[in-house]
């Protein structure tokens, strides 16, 4: 604990160091938050190892209610994730940081963004939760604005996110006071033995009120819309930390308040965070199927992550309350993993985006291509973490989701309907997201990274500066790491798990060179198959080497006849995807127009054809825009009664009056 | 029987298995080709003639495309080497392979993904039109049947509580009433689409067609010559061998070796060789008798094969 007071307190001193001259701002301040990240990481697997919980409280920091922070198990693993990631982007700001980046104001409100990521999950009262939730939010709706202050999208994108960000805060904090108004007391200790002297419906209505603003963090269908708006339009860095970090946190937020603090609840809770989660994850695969802006499409794959992670953990919860606390334990703790390996690899991706971004100046896969060329490092970091997102066994991203499809199978064995109904949409999420998930990121690889230049700035872009490369490739270990030997991770999430759903029963995973369920049968062996794979490849290399001894001739691509092969014959984004965008053209809405400008003198031959295509979130268009419009018109009917005349709004105060004085009589 | 010469003997059992399949696959190809010619009327070419080619190709010189990166080079390998292991692994002539333990479900499904991933990825790096048609189209075809794969075979485990394939063998022939149950024949019905359509036959994909505009497979691996074609077709054929002797064994079960002796080991290859040629010719009947179905209309099919999968593990649920 003393470590993280440390490192929180090392953040700070980076946000002050932000306001130095700009010969040696960026370096003092990634400095000093590297190693405030550092010993953050540290103090949280300190706690996770060793499972202790630590109290600090200090009445003198905020005023009137002061200041609770407690390091548990749970909220460390949330820790770990913030600090690594924040560590990385701290490394990644010396070489990215240019021009908007590189001002007072956008370092200052980045080192307190990071400070506040790490001190949500250690926050332990209201008041200190609300305080570094909303600070956290606030500096990550200005630092959307950083690169694009101009753009409109950009404008748009943080007014999105600002406005639906604090309707969720608003849900959470009503949540949260219902929760006190049994006794008075406001820490987490307190809620907890006063939420069990609630009625059932005031526990169910503060679940779902806190439900619906830690979903929207999260970044759940349908209260996603900000989310891959806001996460294109920040700085690289900052979508890093808030895709694999902040959106977690609205997980973090639902284990916290569901299990921890009204310790369970009924059946129907969870199935409704499994929905939000199936539905999610869904939605997000098949949009990153069809997206075209390589950050954009990040986003919508991190919906579908986050996605699975809520149905991980609705499983969780339905299991536990029909009593299968072991299978339940098992569901969290492959939830708690994708958490963790999601924070690695998508980090790595938005990274490796913002390097391309940084390179070529568009991130608009249609204008790409070739990159492996051109950024051979940016490429492989970005085909590994791809590799890791399409679950290819040996990754992380495979490890987490067979736990999580153990948890879901042997959840089977539950007799409840509401359980089983649970169990069988996780499962049907899981494989149907398996297959868009590798579309997505085959298409992003392949588009964006092989083949030729579409465009200029593609063809001659250089490759991410060193600082850069060094981040992406923390960033990218854990890939490794929980993919080869899970067995090192486990511990740490299972215990996050245990502390989440209070209990200490018998590890449901055993550890050795792989995992391997202890109640069930079920085991894979990373390492082991890694290493067959790896023999495979090397007889198939040698085998190749020995046949064809020499190199191999370069020839030009077949183009069926044709002696010219220019860039614009290949397959963009676009084309890729339109195959699925036709499948699914009821759930997407694209709108495609063709314009054909004929030839003056014949029909038959075309001058000019102009192809449109636009995918906007369906859900956005039909379900948010009425509700805008109805606030901007009532807005508007408003406006009218204020003419700026002194006789009407004196009129208006007498009119007033006069009511108040005949309710009153 | 110590710990290390069982593991010898669980080596050399899936070394058989990968041999076995590496010569099999072809063979079904070519089984499959003779059967649609004496169907149609004529003599077709023998059997062995994918075997052939590979060797002729094998002779020739590389040639890569211009623009080509190193992954054109690499993926016919990662897509041999990932299917070997799938091979090596899965209970086909045995249902004791090496690392048995790890033949889960999943990891034979995302080891075939990581295949068809490389593929993919290879028909997009040259930068060539066709290769990008042939990609998209995998992809999507691949993004709906995959699924099904995934969940018809959850609907075996529900019945035999673990999701580990030697372990859901050996519970099938210890319960054969089992076998004829409905989510079992529903399963099937929907592993049969499914393994039509990963193995890229008609209706789904037509193998021997190369007109431009309906290729599939043929189109993504177009760039391809010489040695490094020898092994995509190595790779497609030992996909298919594996496809239809999982499809066997999950289904009739009878034959696979449990121990590991000589006799049984070769008995369980003769049977898997039996069984998949049975299947072989089921679907090479099929096929003369059905057209390429459109590209826009096979969504339907491969979701039908989901929702069959799908209504295969509910009726699981219900009737267990």
């Amino acid at each position: 604990m003393t470590y993280l007071l440390w490192g929180l307190v090392c953040c700070f001193l980076a946000a002050v160091a932000a306001s130095l001259p700009s010969a040696y701002r960026v370096r003092a301040t990634a400095t000093l938050g590297a190693i405030g990240c550092a010993l953050a990481l540290s103090a949280s697997l300190d706690t996770l190892i060793r499972g202790s919980v630590d109290t600090v409280h200090t009445a003198r920091l905020l005023p009137t209610f002061g200041l609770t922070l407690s390091l548990d198990p749970l909220g460390a693993l949330f820790v770990l994730a913030a600090a690594f990631v924040g560590f990385a982007s701290c490394i990644y700001c010396v070489g990215y940081a240019r021009d908007e980046m590189k001002s007072r104001s956008a370092l200052t409100l980045l080192m307190i963004f990071i400070f506040a990521l790490l001190a949500v999950p250690v926050a332990a009262s209201i008041v200190s939760f609300m305080f570094f939730w909303e600070l956290m939010a606030v500096c990550s709706m200005l630092l959307i604005l950083t690169d694009q202050r101009h753009s409109r999208d950009a404008r748009s994108a943080s007014l999105w996110y600002g406005v639906l960000t604090q309707l969720g805060a608003a849900s959470i904090l009503f949540g949260f006071l219902l929760l006190t108004t049994h006794g008075g007391g406001q820490t987490f200790a307190d809620l907890t033995h006063q939420a069990s002297m609630l009625s059932p419906t005031v526990r169910s209505f503060a679940f779902v009120l806190t439900l619906l603003g830690f979903a929207s963090k999260a970044g759940a269908v349908p209260l996603h819309v900000w989310l891959p708006k806001a996460h294109p339009e920040a700085p690289s860095p900052v979508s890093a930390l808030m895709s694999s970090t902040m959106v977690a946190l609205g997980v973090y937020g639902i284990v916290r308040v569901g299990f921890d603090l009204l310790g369970g609840g009924t059946v129907w809770w969870w199935v409704a965070v499994a929905s939000f989660g199936a539905v999610s994850a869904l939605y997000g695969a098949l949009h990153a199927t069809t997206a075209t802006d390589l950050k954009r499409l990040l986003a919508y794959s991190t919906i579908d992550i986050l996605g699975l992670v809520l149905v991980g953990v609705g499983a969780a919860g339905a299991l536990v309350d029909s009593g299968h606390l072991g299978v339940g334990e098992l569901a969290l703790s492959a939830a708690f993993l994708l958490v963790l390996a999601h924070a690695g690899f998508k980090g790595a991706l938005f990274f490796a985006a913002g390097s391309i971004e940084r390179s070529t100046g568009t991130r608009d896969l249609d204008r790409l291509g070739g990159l492996v060329h051109t950024m051979p490092f940016t490429a492989v970091i970005f085909a590994l973490g791809a590799c890791s997102i399409m679950a290819v066994p040996t990754l992380s991203g495979f490890s987490s989701e067979w736990l999580l499809l153990q948890g879901l199978l042997h959840g089977f064995t539950d007799q409840s309907t509401p359980a089983l109904i649970v169990m069988l949409v996780g499962v049907i999420a899981l494989a149907l997201t398996g297959g868009l998930t590798a579309v997505a990121f085959v298409k992003a690889f392949g588009i964006g990274f092989l083949g030729q230049a579409r465009s200029r700035d593609a063809y001659s872009a250089p490759d991410a500066a060193l600082s850069m490369k060094v981040a992406m490739t923390i960033l990218i270990i854990p890939s490794f790491v929980i993919g080869i030997l899970p067995g090192l991770v486990i511990p740490l999430v299972e215990r996050a798990a245990q502390v989440g759903l209070s209990t200490d029963s018998r590890s449901p995973v055993l550890r050795g060179v792989g995992l391997e369920l202890s109640h069930f049968r079920g085991t894979i062996e990373p390492a082991l198959l890694l290493i067959g794979f790896v023999i495979v490849l090397t007889i198939l290399l040698a085998f190749s080497r020995g046949l064809a001894n020499r190199k191999a001739r370069r020839v030009d691509a077949w183009g069926c006849g044709r002696d010219v092969q220019t860039s614009r014959m290949q397959y963009t984004a676009t084309s890729f995807a339109e195959p699925l965008q036709r499948v699914f053209a009821d759930v997407l809405r694209p709108k495609t127009d063709v314009e054909v400008t004929h030839v003056a003198e014949s029909r038959y031959y075309e001058q000019s054809l102009l192809y449109q295509n636009r995918i906007s979130d369906a859900l956005e268009q039909h379900g948010y825009r009425p509700i805008i419009d109805a606030t901007l018109f009532v807005g508007r009917a408003a406006r009218r009664l204020q003419n700026g005349s002194v006789h009407r709004y004196l009129a208006f105060g007498f009119v007033a009056l006069l009511m108040v004085l005949v309710v009153l009589a | 029987m110590g710990s290390a010469s069982s593991t010898l003997y669980e080596s050399l059992a899936s070394i058989f298995q990968v041999l076995l399949i590496m010569v099999l696959g072809p063979l079904l190809l070519g089984f499959m080709a003779k059967v649609k010619a004496r169907a149609e009327g004529r003599v077709g070419a023998p059997v062995t003639q994918i075997l052939r080619d590979m060797r002729k190709l094998l002779t020739k010189e590389r040639l890569h495309a211009r623009h080509a990166s190193a992954v054109l080079a690499l993926a016919p390998m990662v897509i041999v080497a990932a299917t070997a292991v799938a091979v090596a692994i899965s209970p086909l002539v045995t249902t004791r392979p090496l690392l048995g333990r790890s033949a889960d479900i999943l990891v034979i499904v995302y080891l075939l993904l990581t295949g068809s991933v490389a593929s993919a990825l290879a028909g997009l790096d040259a930068g060539t039109a066709f290769g990008g048609i042939g990609s998209s189209r995998a992809m999507t075809i691949g993004a709906l049947s995959e699924p099904a794969l995934l969940v018809a075979v959850i609907a075996l485990s529900i019945q035999s509580g673990t999701s580990n394939l030697p372990a859901i063998i050996n519970a099938t022939m210890s319960h054969p009433d089992w076998v004829a149950g409905p989510s079992r024949l529903l399963a099937l019905v929907a592993l049969v689409i499914v393994v039509i359509a990963e193995t890229g036959r008609l209706p789904v994909d037509n193998p021997s067609t190369h007109l431009e505009l309906t290729m599939i497979h043929e189109a993504m691996v177009l760039e391809y010559a010489g040695p490094d074609l020898a092994l995509v077709t190595l790779g497609a054929a030992m996909r298919l061998g594996l496809l239809f002797a999982l499809l066997s064994n999950l289904f009739f079960s009878w034959g696979i070796a449990r121990h590991l002796s000589f006799l049984d080991v070769f008995v369980g290859g003769a049977v898997l060789v039996a069984k998949t040629l049975l299947i072989a010719l089921g679907i090479a009947l099929v096929e003369i008798r059905s057209a390429k179905l459109r590209l826009f209309r096979l969504p339907e099919l491969l979701a039908g094969g989901f929702v069959l999968s799908v209504l295969a593990v509910i009726t699981g649920l219900v009737t267990r």
